[in-house]
């Protein structure tokens, strides 16, 4: 008889994703049964709980994978030390991310809507809002979207690693579109990212048919064996077909990392997203794929004839010019700083394939420390951004010229550069921590970034590709004056409205009954300051200003930022250890 | 040297970081006694490097390179760097010259900055740089020497915009801040060469194989990083062509124009060229541009400075041309180096004095810095008038004062040579003698002699500002009289029988001496005529006729000097403009072609599109369309480049 044999699973090998994606569906059943007030505590608890659960296991699986490497079910799931080292960064930025997600600051609000399913203007919304609802399915969700991410860097079968990309990804689609403020855009951001993942998704699925055809297999092993040996499969002896497969799986890749020509969607969802997702799948999205680039790429560039490799690194060779060109050149010109932490990560989804163009191990212990210093500084970079918000005064406040009160209705996040302006009179630590998560990105001594550009372009050098290295060089020179010019806005500039200490901006007056009664207009009408020559109590109480100011961490983001922060700045000054870690992880690829 | 005292060098740079650290996180509760414990890390580091300088004289010449090793640094793949510390005459020269007159600023800031609320802050970044200067100089390979280099920009930065609150100096910070990073590029792009050439980049692995480096990796490599590091030294040392943003670094407070932008940060260009010197001797050809670009820049800055009247700028002018001196010696190669430093040295103690004394005048004319409205004020300010004087015979190079035995020996050595370059350097070089006499006389007896242009509050003196001058407190006299006592005695003392030129040769190479192709004798008489020429011209000008308040119309030289012989423009015109025309035409191409282009086939295709467009969002298939060029065009570069 057919007895089913169960195939013997090694558990403890799968424990770091198995964990995050049983906390996941565990959340999804704490919704149904914990009582709504005790939810968002219970499902924090679990979501963090699960994620440094899953840390632990990976530091108890380092030793073991150092030896040799743990395939689970012929491949299904395959833990490289790399692989590990991967699942490790999406971790710890994970973790952090989450901290940032949990944050409701003092006014008592995260950044999600109250119903996300609530058509954005109508009265159901408004009755969500004053019912005071929480959308706590959002840590099930992350934690799912994690387990994808967990699972992406860490298998060898390329429909294994399809499902990790549709499982990091459906989530991240939903999650886009869960902002509490400027909702439509949010969503907006949500269905493009979707429309455009689905593509990439096509593209991918499409790249591993062709790999099927060619190799009857769709185990990268399999297909590498097959190069060895094309008689072993009926189309082995088309090798044209490899290479497009490749070509379009790595196009798949390629759009989760947000590489040029795949780049288009970053800017829009990451600006429409709410702020702490956006760090989050910044920072975790990117490590994941490029584990998954880095298992794909250097196990069948072993396999490929040297030709075809070659034509490989042509490929690999465009895609990092136009990236860095793309995100240095377009971040140059941003008005808004999600757009241009965006068009940062673009760039740096370019620094990253330089990295990888040797497809050799000086290269992925460089892209691993980078992937980690990227990480950090973009976690807290938009932690920071959370924190900075507009506020409306209305009525008398909005007269003064002294100091603004710490009421009026604090609104959504001031995103446009040119309210950063003097902030760092407001907020100066704040301000510091921005400014050094931006040294960072930019590559200044002393910091991680530094350290990070340095190993991933004499890892270039060292592969031969000095031309790239050279072009990093350059972009990188340009970058700065962009990073810089925020930090100037912040530090040196004075607030835009002169009069005191809070950077005003753009004040509005609507003198109602004066447009209609005596003919002043809002064009005769001075802003700002110029609002207090306004006389009459009509018109009075109908005169606001919009003022930036910063919202007080209750904790979680505060923290978050303040180990980004030392991250950042331990791993430029002394990145003895953890490069020690990455050349550790690096050194042994299947 | 012994084992113990080489392993003080880590508390070299230690001590003053960990002042800045206190002062900078300690907030508001240090800033009572602040700036004394600012006073006494940068005392404590001069003490420290007395000690080992003591230790050095006493072992023999052969055993005076040394290197401490602290540990691993950063060890990945290819790259291994040893967290080091280069202890040598080279380098502790300069960490004597750091915290001598580090220390002597210390002091005088606590008097000039007595009145900022944030003195606290500015002292946290003096020791800031104080440190970051210590770890330049002290580093063992060019990446560490890099991180001080940076840490040195950025404690520039700061203090240049240490008054924030004013947009000139902010525009002033962020341009040398962008001058600085231009130099930077060349600095990380001669290590990358030199990783890829040598496999290292540490001084010890690179220096000594430099020459067969030169054979290995060809000529053009070779020249390759030599002008890199010249493009590094540039930006650093405000040479040309990034000499525009020393200028305007005067805006900040004045002890950190004397301590950075006239004694220490700005030489930090010839250290990295006489570090390098194997390197350039390697490559003649860029050894030959760093001779060029110094001439130029000597001449250049003592143009400009004839025609400044602001005092502190007018220095900075000087600044440039007496760094122009030292490019040009360490661009002679070996028999350059040592004269270089020299006059670096005795540079150091001279303008630190004269910029001290400005900023004395300064502290006693409500800040003015105008030199049209100063005159008159040596019998009021007679500390300040005798320390400047000495030091403005100092940079003069008048017998027997400092400036002489340094400044003559580059003028010989600029001599030396065949063909036409003897010629051309050494020409160069005496007629900036002479111009730098005119331009400095200008500047002292403008402040100090001839009838007084300002007003002391009595009648008759229409329309002039009214000052009460006085003597400055002895806070800041002492250092004063200390530089000047250095600017007397330094050169001399180091001189006797080639005292400076011997201890440095353990680094620098001994340098055998070649004839100048004029006779010694006619070079020193000629630049002592052309000095005297120079003074003549400025006290007939300046000091016997009433200088006009306003500045005259005058030729058109002198308006370019005015305006930096128009380096702005120069700036503007071929980085600027074109930069900014980059990016608009990148913006209005964004907006232009491709929303436009994409809005346009909308319309284009009719009504329908436009009913659509309503519904959904149109820009995703543009994406997407995006999205399937790009893998096109990929696809197609691969087929192109496989068939």
């Amino acid at each position: 008889m057919n007895d089913f044999v169960a195939p013997p699973i090694d558990w403890a090998a799968v424990s770091p994703v198995l964990i995050v994606l049983a906390a996941g569906v565990l959340g999804v059943l704490l919704e149904a049964f914990v009582p709504a007030r005790g939810r968002r505590a219970t499902q924090l608890a679990l979501t963090l709980v699960a994620l440094a659960g899953s840390l632990v296991a990976v530091g108890l699986l380092w030793d073991r994978v150092q030896e040799h490497a743990v395939s689970v079910v012929g491949g299904s799931y395959l833990l490289t030390p790399f692989g590990l080292a991967v699942q490790a960064v999406v971790g710890v930025c994970a973790l952090l991310g989450v901290l940032v997600v949990a944050e409701r600051t003092t006014t008592g609000q995260d950044a999600f809507a109250p119903a996300a399913a609530a058509v954005p203007g109508t009265a159901y919304e408004d009755e969500t809002r004053r019912a005071g609802l929480q959308q706590t399915e959002i840590y099930p969700l992350i934690l799912f979207a994690t387990g994808g991410m967990l699972l992406f860097p860490a298998t060898d079968d390329l429909i294994v690693m399809f499902v990790a990309l549709e499982v990091l990804s459906l989530p991240l689609y939903v999650l886009c579109a869960t902002a509490r403020r400027r909702r439509l855009l949010s969503q907006e951001a949500a269905f493009k990212y979707f429309v455009l993942g689905a593509f990439a998704s096509a593209l991918f699925v499409f790249g591993i048919a062709l790999v099927y055809g060619f190799a009857g297999t769709v185990r990268l092993q399999g297909v590498v064996a097959v190069l060895a040996d094309p008689s072993v499969s009926p189309l082995g002896s088309m090798p044209a077909l490899v290479l497009v497969g490749l070509l379009l799986v790595l196009s798949g890749l390629l759009f989760k990392i947000g590489a040029a020509p795949f780049h288009a969607w970053t800017p829009d969802v990451y600006q429409g997203a709410p702020t702490p997702i956006t760090g989050f799948m910044a920072a975790c999205t990117k490590a994941a794929a490029i584990g998954a680039l880095v298992r794909v790429l250097f196990t069948l560039a072993n396999g490929l004839d040297p030709a075809t490799r070659h034509d490989v690194e042509v490929a690999l060779w465009a895609v990092a010019i136009l990236t860095m060109l793309v995100g240095t050149v377009a971040g140059a010109v941003q008005t808004d700083v999600k757009r241009m932490l965006a068009y940062s990560s673009i760039a740096h989804a370019g620094f990253l394939v330089v990295g990888l163009v040797g497809m050799d191990e000086v290269g992925s212990q460089a892209v691993l420390f980078y992937l980690l210093a990227y990480g950090l500084a973009t976690i807290g970079a938009f932690a920071v951004v959370t924190l900075v918000r507009e506020r409306t005064l209305t009525g008398d406040e909005a007269l003064g010229d002294g100091p603004v009160p710490d009421d009026g209705v604090v609104l959504g996040e001031a995103t446009r550069l040119a309210q950063w302006a003097g902030l760092g009179r407001k907020a100066p630590w704040l301000t510091a921590a921005f400014s050094l998560f931006l040294l960072s990105m930019a590559g200044i001594p002393l910091t991680a970034g530094f350290v990070a550009k340095f190993g991933v372009f004499s890892a270039a050098v060292e592969a031969g590709a000095w031309p790239l290295a050279l072009l990093g060089v350059l972009a990188s020179a340009v970058a700065v004056f962009f990073y810089v010019r925020v930090i100037v806005l912040m530090v040196l500039t004075p607030p835009t409205d002169g009069g005191d200490a809070t950077p005003a901006e753009a004040a509005t007056s609507v003198p109602a009954d004066a447009a209609g009664g005596t003919g002043t207009g809002s064009g005769g009408a001075p802003s700002g300051s110029g609002a207090a020559t306004l006389t009459g109590a009509a018109t009075r109480t109908l005169v606001s200003r919009t003022v930036v100011t910063v919202v007080g961490s209750r904790g979680p983001a505060a923290f978050a930022i303040a180990v980004c922060a030392v991250g950042v700045l331990l791993l430029g000054v002394l990145p003895a250890g953890a490069l020690d870690l990455a050349g550790q992880a690096a050194q042994f690829r299947p | 040297m012994t084992m113990q005292t080489l392993s003080l060098a880590p508390w070299l740079v230690a001590t003053p970081m960990i002042g800045a650290a206190v002062l900078l996180l300690g907030g508001r509760r240090t800033d009572r006694w602040g700036h004394w414990l600012g006073v006494l890390a940068s005392a404590a580091t001069f003490v420290v490097g007395l000690v080992m300088l003591l230790d050095m004289l006493g072992t023999p010449a052969e055993e005076r390179v040394a290197v401490h090793t602290v540990g691993t640094w950063i060890d990945s793949g290819p790259l291994h760097v040893d967290l080091g510390f280069q202890v040598d005459p080279l380098s502790l020269t300069f960490v004597m010259l750091v915290t001598f007159v580090g220390t002597l600023i210390h002091v005088y800031s606590v008097a000039y900055m007595d009145h900022d609320v944030d003195r606290r802050r500015f002292f946290g970044y003096l020791n800031l740089f104080v440190a970051a200067m210590l770890l330049l100089v002290l580093a063992d390979s060019y990446l560490l020497l890099f991180v001080g280099w940076e840490g040195v920009g950025l404690a520039s930065f700061l203090l240049i915009g240490f008054w924030d609150g004013r947009r000139e100096n902010a525009v002033a910070g962020k341009k040398a801040f962008v001058m600085n990073r231009v130099g930077d590029m060349g600095l990380i792009v001669a290590m990358m060469l030199l990783l890829a050439t040598f496999g290292s980049v540490s001084f010890a692995d690179v220096l000594p194989a430099a020459g067969e480096g030169a054979t290995a990796a060809g000529q053009a490599t070779m020249t390759a990083i030599g002008l890199m590091l010249l493009l590094a030294a540039c930006g650093k040392s405000a040479q040309l062509p990034l000499q525009a943003w020393l200028g305007d670094a005067m805006a900040g407070p004045t002890p950190v124009s004397a301590l950075i932008h006239a004694a220490t940060m700005v030489t930090a260009g010839v250290y990295l060229l006489v570090r390098s010197g194997p390197l350039l001797e390697a490559a003649p050809d860029a050894q030959l541009v760093v001779a060029i670009v110094g001439a130029l820049t000597l001449l250049f800055g003592a143009v400009v400075g004839t025609a400044k009247d602001d005092i502190k700028k007018a220095l900075a002018a000087s600044t440039m041309s007496q760094i122009g001196y030292m490019m040009l010696a360490a661009g002679l190669g070996p028999v350059g180096y040592a004269f270089a430093i020299f006059h670096l040295l005795t540079h150091g103690f001279f303008k630190a004095g004269l910029f001290l004394g400005a900023g004395s005048v300064m502290h006693a004319m409500d800040d003015d810095v105008n030199m049209r409205r100063f005159g008159g004020l040596a019998r009021l300010l007679p500390v300040t008038a005798i320390t400047m004087g000495l030091g403005w015979l100092a940079i003069l190079g008048v017998p027997p004062f400092s400036g002489f035995f340094s400044k003559d020996k580059i003028i010989e050595a600029a001599f030396v040579g065949e063909g036409w370059r003897p010629w051309v350097f050494g020409v160069t070089a005496l007629l900036g003698a002479g111009i730098t006499a005119y331009y400095m006389s200008r500047l002292f007896f403008m402040t100090f002699m001839g009838r007084r242009r300002w007003s002391d509050g009595g009648p008759g003196d229409d329309g002039a500002p009214v000052r009460h001058p006085h003597e400055s407190p002895r806070l800041m006299t002492w250092p004063m009289i200390v530089l000047a006592v250095g600017s007397v005695g330094l050169g001399g003392v180091l001189a006797v029988g080639d005292r400076f030129v011997t201890w440095l040769e353990p680094v620098t190479g001994h340098a055998e001496h070649h004839e100048p192709v004029l006779p010694v004798w006619l070079l020193i008489t000629l630049t002592l005529v052309l000095v005297a020429l120079g003074i003549l011209l400025a006290f007939r000008q300046f000091a016997m006729a009433a200088v006009p308040v306003t500045p005259p119309r005058a030729n058109v030289l002198v308006r370019a000097a005015r305006v930096d012989l128009h380096q702005d423009d120069v700036n503007e015109a071929l980085v600027m403009r074109p930069g900014q025309y980059l990016t608009r035409a990148l913006v209005y191409t964004d907006r232009a072609a491709v929303d436009g282009g994409w809005l346009g086939l909308a319309g284009g295709i009719g009504r329908l599109g436009a009913r659509l467009r309503r519904l959904q969002n149109g820009y995703v298939r543009s994406y997407a369309a995006t999205m399937l060029g790009g893998l096109g065009i990929v696809a197609l570069v691969v087929w192109a480049l496989a068939s």
